[in-house]
């Protein structure tokens, strides 16, 4: 016989101004296996919860219904105030008398026999209920961080900082990402890679953190604490251990002329490289789709020119395994190319350039030392036109947000310019100035009032090539419309921030959502920019939405304090509310038959397979098993299941149906 | 409305230097909700100047259909009754070329430039050319009647000529 | 080959040599052209100018004239018709619309005529095969000039490319010729204000010829009756304005194909031209 205590809260007047309290603790007081019911004022409060604790130990109770506001407000502080009295957590439940009664009808006698349905309802459903335990999960304290750009780099030295091991892959031959491309950074003008290139060689010096450069996730199995991480080295033929970097094969090689990708296809490369000269590692890879050797057994200079043999032909990817308790995402983005603007000149244009290759035009490392030149004749441009909203804020070419930094970058391009350049001019043909960050609006000012760059609201039509210019068709808006054509010798696009390539692949092998641009999703957009729904996953840079350094920064050391609040225990805690198959004594072991409906349905693969054997080792039956760090108990395997060999605890068939049947048998 | 006034539309537009308001500037006036600023619109010469080229929709960022709005403002226009007056000529020969079809199903050139210069009073507008063209066979004398003229009549009554009609 | 064919009132009058040129490459290439019975003029400018519901009926009035002939697809050589044609098609995949227009009319319209135009008629032939007919290459350095018709707007016309259309300039390449890059391949000619604005005009295809002569073309090139016209019948205004004395010719596609076939001069209409054509 239950002995159930019924605790009626008046929520000050949210409850008792449309519903009759006395009453509902009355009637409810009556029922059969209510021990004792009383009303309140405030539950939630001290002496409310006094009450509770009270009326536990007086009473004997084995279980507390508490008819309140919402379990989202206030069911952890009543299950912990249960606890206190030594009645377990989970014989505690609440019914929602507010946001599902008082707050949704008038004052009327429906209203409060409402109100008496709802905490009759848990009274039945709490009569079945069972004590549960907090599940712990085992946490490996070392965190994976994909990407090596400012986000990841500054990820892995958080989390190295606070004593936690730290994986760093990259897959390019060099950390650094786009940050190492940038000449100088608004809004202070700071050489780039100056201030990067320390922080990238303490990551690679770093006790805590291994780096693995030119290498990429292969998959990621497991749940938050406890995942199994497969990574692909690929095959860089050259050996890292004896390579001593002195770059003579690099000087040898014969292949000279393939694009540069770190130079944005305006220099170029050999085909045994090492992307910068500021490059860590700073090793070289082989590239082998454009090698000699690879391509038709031939050359081997490399080889030859060598000194201490690091030259591996043969070497094939490497798969190797680590397991690791969290991982950080910090795949960056990437920019449109000017081949995206069939306006612009569907990239046909050697002049037409976009903002990344500008900045490597303004980069003193980059294919012309610093001078600002023409890509088609090397002449130094004396107008240029920079032309700001490339493909952002434009639906009609499917990139209908704003790309955040393109304001602040084309503002930065146009002052590199004049100080280098300074007989030049140049124009702005701009929508809005979004310059939001902190000393960000007195840098675009001093670009207008102090280098005199010509800032003209309007966007531009077309672009043109006549006799080696080019020709700019724009307008004035702020003059009703005025047609401006320019005659530049460059045209600077600053094209939209996109997704890096490959984010969508990475997202589904991680499970991680992901919108339709392919940025990550965070958890919540305002107070979870850094989590991701995937337990364990979070979330550091542009790989979530354009943003520029300060804020990624400030993202990554977010995302390193998650890994570091996660890995300060050694267990994780996690609610019980999770399925569990049911498992009976030998012979029937289990009334599971083994079709795993559930595996297909769980959104989470939480379901594994678990082998019955018996005494001599013989497999009998491979069953249903529901993992439960990741299990959470949304119940769509329950829902499958034929055979209802599976069930939510805290949510059972039978505790559900209880709840139901009070319902019809009033 | 969805147009933010980039202005991309009057920069590619081929006219709009010899427009009233060019294309984005109109946007901005419709956008205003005024009846001051309509009638604006409505007594411009830009909705007579655009040749619905369509380089405006084409760039457009929102996809907005000008030419289509165009074609709309030129019937308020009329129904109106504020017109510029550069679109005299304009909507001169456009009568002029509706009237022919409406007779004959096809344009019969003589009778659009005779219909034309009546309107206009440019007699002499071209009288260099019509001869050539005459030689060079590209003018006909009589016009090329289709048989079912009645059908052409019926649809210019049931549409142009009945105004009250709801335009679709 | 048998296709649907509708001439429209330029190419029996002020531009009979498109015409002209269409039916003899046609021989030729053994398309054989069956033209729509009583088919009307389709409004072009003047119509949608001033009335939508006529600038509807006008060209549906011509694609149930079709379904009638039983025609499936139609080539229209014009670009303005053209463009009339499958922007009346697609305005009355709306009900509402549809129905309306059927009642003015008085006739059935199914609306799944397939209407082309003369560079996609020459494309469903085949380039391959194109090459195969050629026996005079067309050895000139030619502006191919699209026109804003042709290509606009492109989410409903769905042909080539919006801002650099390539497939004129295959087809001269593939009889011989060369192509050139230019800045004025589908900016406006002036179109229909060639009577009534013919200053206008003027400053337009000033622009278009001027680029065109400055980048060395030998010919311009053109699929639409309005802008030949533009180019070629109003080259006095248009040298007035410009201060020239620009004497390149303008012949369609057509006729450039139809040279490489061998085919006569005088058989293509280019005795026709203002401007004198001598290639």
């Amino acid at each position: 016989m239950s002995k159930i205590g019924v605790f009626i809260c008046h929520c000050g007047e949210n409850i008792s101004a449309t519903v009759d309290v006395e009453r509902v603790a009355r009637e409810i007081g009556g029922m059969e296996g209510v021990a004792h019911a009383i009303d309140y004022k405030y539950m939630c409060s001290d002496p409310g919860q006094t009450f509770i604790k009270e009326a536990i130990k007086k009473y004997d109770l084995d279980g507390v219904v508490v008819g309140a506001c919402s379990p989202r407000m206030h069911e952890p502080t009543f299950r912990k105030a249960c606890a206190e009295a030594g009645l377990n957590s989970y014989l505690c439940e609440m019914a929602n008398l507010r946001e599902h009664c008082s707050w949704v009808h008038e004052k009327s006698e429906e209203t409060t026999e409402k109100a008496i349905d709802l905490v009759k309802m848990l009274v039945q459903k709490v009569k079945k209920n069972k004590a549960l335990e907090s599940i712990k999960v085992p946490v490996t304290k070392k965190a994976l961080v994909i990407g090596g750009g400012i986000a990841g780099i500054q990820a892995s030295l958080d989390i190295a900082n606070t004593g936690h091991q730290v994986i760093l892959v990259e897959r390019d031959p060099s950390i650094g990402g786009h940050m190492s491309q940038l000449s100088e950074t608004f809004p202070t003008l700071d050489c780039s890679q100056c201030i990067l290139t320390p922080r990238m060689v303490e990551v690679a010096q770093h006790p805590n953190i291994k780096l693995y450069t030119y290498a990429e996730l292969e998959s990621l199995e497991g749940f938050i604490g406890n995942f199994t991480a497969k990574i692909r080295l690929k095959a860089k033929s050259v050996n890292y251990s004896t390579c001593t970097g002195c770059g003579a094969c690099i000087q040898k090689c014969p292949v000279k002329k393939i694009p540069s990708e770190f130079n944005a296809g305006l220099g170029v490369r050999t085909a045994i490289y090492v992307p910068f000269p500021q490059a860590v590692p700073n090793k070289p890879v082989i590239d082998r789709i454009n090698c000699n050797y690879y391509k038709r057994g031939a050359c081997k200079i490399c080889e030859k020119t060598c000194q201490v043999g690091s030259i591996e032909w043969d070497k094939e990817d490497e798969i190797i395994s680590e397991q690791i308790g969290a991982v950080v995402l910090a795949t960056g983005f990437d920019v449109k190319g000017t081949d995206f603007f069939p306006e612009y000149g569907y990239g046909k244009f050697k002049d037409v350039l976009t903002g990344l290759q500008f900045e490597r035009l303004a980069s003193a490392s980059g294919p012309t030392l610093g001078e600002i030149r023409r890509p088609s004749d090397g002449a130094i441009p004396k107008k240029i036109v920079f032309i700001a909203c490339a493909g952002s804020r434009d639906p009609a070419k499917g990139i209908p947000y704003c790309s955040k930094i393109c304001c602040m970058y084309t503002a930065k391009h146009a002052m590199l310019y004049q100080h280098k350049v300074h007989d030049g001019e140049s124009t702005v043909f701009y929508m809005d100035i979004r310059a939001g960050g902190k000393n960000y609006e007195e840098f675009v000012r001093r670009a207008i009032e102090e280098d005199t760059v010509n800032y003209i609201r309007g966007r531009v039509a077309r672009v043109y090539e006549k006799d080696g210019k080019l020709i700019v068709k724009g307008v004035d808006t702020l003059l009703g419309g005025q047609q401006v054509e320019i005659e530049a010798d460059m045209v600077v696009l600053a094209t939209a921030g996109v997704a890096n390539c490959g984010s969508e692949q990475l997202a589904q092998k991680l499970h991680v959502s992901y919108d339709p641009y392919h940025f990550f999703a965070e958890a919540h957009p305002k107070l979870k920019p850094v989590e991701t729904n995937t337990a364990g996953i979070f979330l550091a840079g542009a790989c979530q939405a354009p943003k520029d350094i300060p804020e990624t920064v400030g993202m990554a050391s977010g995302a390193a304090v998650k890994v570091a609040a996660l890995f300060s225990k050694d267990e994780l805690v996690r609610e019980p509310i999770i399925a569990v198959v049911n498992r009976l004594a030998p012979p029937l072991y289990s009334t599971c038959v083994g079709c795993f409906m559930c595996e297909t349905a769980c959104p989470y693969n939480a379901i594994e397979h678990e082998e019955i054997k018996g005494r001599d080792g013989s497999l009998i039956r491979t069953i249903a098993k529901v993992n439960e760090g990741l299990c959470q108990g949304c119940g769509t395997c329950v829902a499958f299941c034929r055979s209802k060999s599976i069930d939510i605890q805290g949510y059972t068939n039978e505790q559900v149906y209880a709840e139901v049947m009070s319902l019809l048998n009033d | 409305m969805r147009c933010y006034q980039c202005g991309k539309c009057t920069a590619g537009c081929v006219l709009a230097s010899d427009m009233n308001y060019p294309p984005s500037y109109l946007m901005r006036l419709l956008q205003t909700g005024t009846k001051d600023n309509y009638e604006k619109i409505l007594s411009s010469n830009s909705i007579w100047l655009c040749l619905n080229c369509e380089n405006c929709v084409g760039r457009c960022p929102m996809e907005i259909d000008i030419p289509k709005m165009m074609d709309y403002l030129r019937t308020q226009a009329i129904a109106y009754d504020k017109l510029h007056p550069d679109s005299k000529p304009i909507i001169a020969f456009h009568q002029s070329f509706l009237d022919s079809i409406k007779y004959t199903g096809r344009l019969y050139e003589m009778g659009l430039i005779a219909a034309f210069k009546a309107r206009t009073f440019r007699l002499t507008q071209d009288l260099a050319i019509a001869p050539s063209m005459y030689l060079k066979g590209k003018l006909h004398l009589l016009p090329e009647k289709i048989k079912d003229r009645r059908g052409m009549k019926r649809i210019f009554a049931q549409t142009i000529e009945n105004v009250k009609t709801k335009n679709v | 080959m048998k296709i649907g064919f509708y001439p429209g009132c330029s190419l029996t009058g002020s531009s009979r040599e498109y015409n002209e040129s269409v039916v003899a490459i046609a021989k030729v290439l053994e398309i054989e052209l069956v033209e729509i019975n009583d088919w009307n003029c389709c409004g072009a400018t003047a119509a949608h100018s001033m009335n939508e519901e006529l600038s509807l009926s006008l060209p549906a009035r011509i694609m149930a004239l079709a379904e009638k002939q039983g025609l499936t697809d139609v080539v229209v050589p014009c670009a303005a018709c053209y463009n009339r044609l499958k922007m009346t098609q697609h305005e009355l995949e709306d009900d509402l619309k549809r129905s309306r227009i059927k009642e003015i009319l008085d006739m059935p319209y199914q609306g799944n005529v397939k209407i082309i135009n003369v560079l996609q008629l020459l494309q469903q032939y085949g380039i391959d095969n194109l090459k195969a007919k050629i026996s005079q290459p067309f050895a000139h350095k030619v502006a191919c000039y699209y026109g804003c018709l042709l290509v606009r707007p492109h989410a409903i016309l769905k042909f080539d490319r919006v801002e650099d259309p390539q497939s004129m300039d295959e087809m001269i390449r593939a009889i011989g010729g060369s192509t050139m890059d230019w800045a004025f391949k589908t900016e406006c000619c002036g179109g229909g204000f060639s009577v009534s604005r013919t200053d206008l005009v003027a400053k337009l295809s000033g622009n278009i010829l001027k680029d065109a002569a400055d980048r060395g073309a030998e010919a311009i090139i053109v699929a639409c009756p309005m802008c030949q016209s533009n180019l070629d019948m109003r080259r006095g205004a248009i040298n007035k304005v410009l201060n020239s004395q620009i004497d390149i010719p303008v012949i369609y596609i057509t006729q450039a194909i139809g040279l490489a076939m061998g085919i006569g001069a005088k058989e293509l209409g280019l005795k026709r031209h203002f401007v004198t054509v001598e290639l």
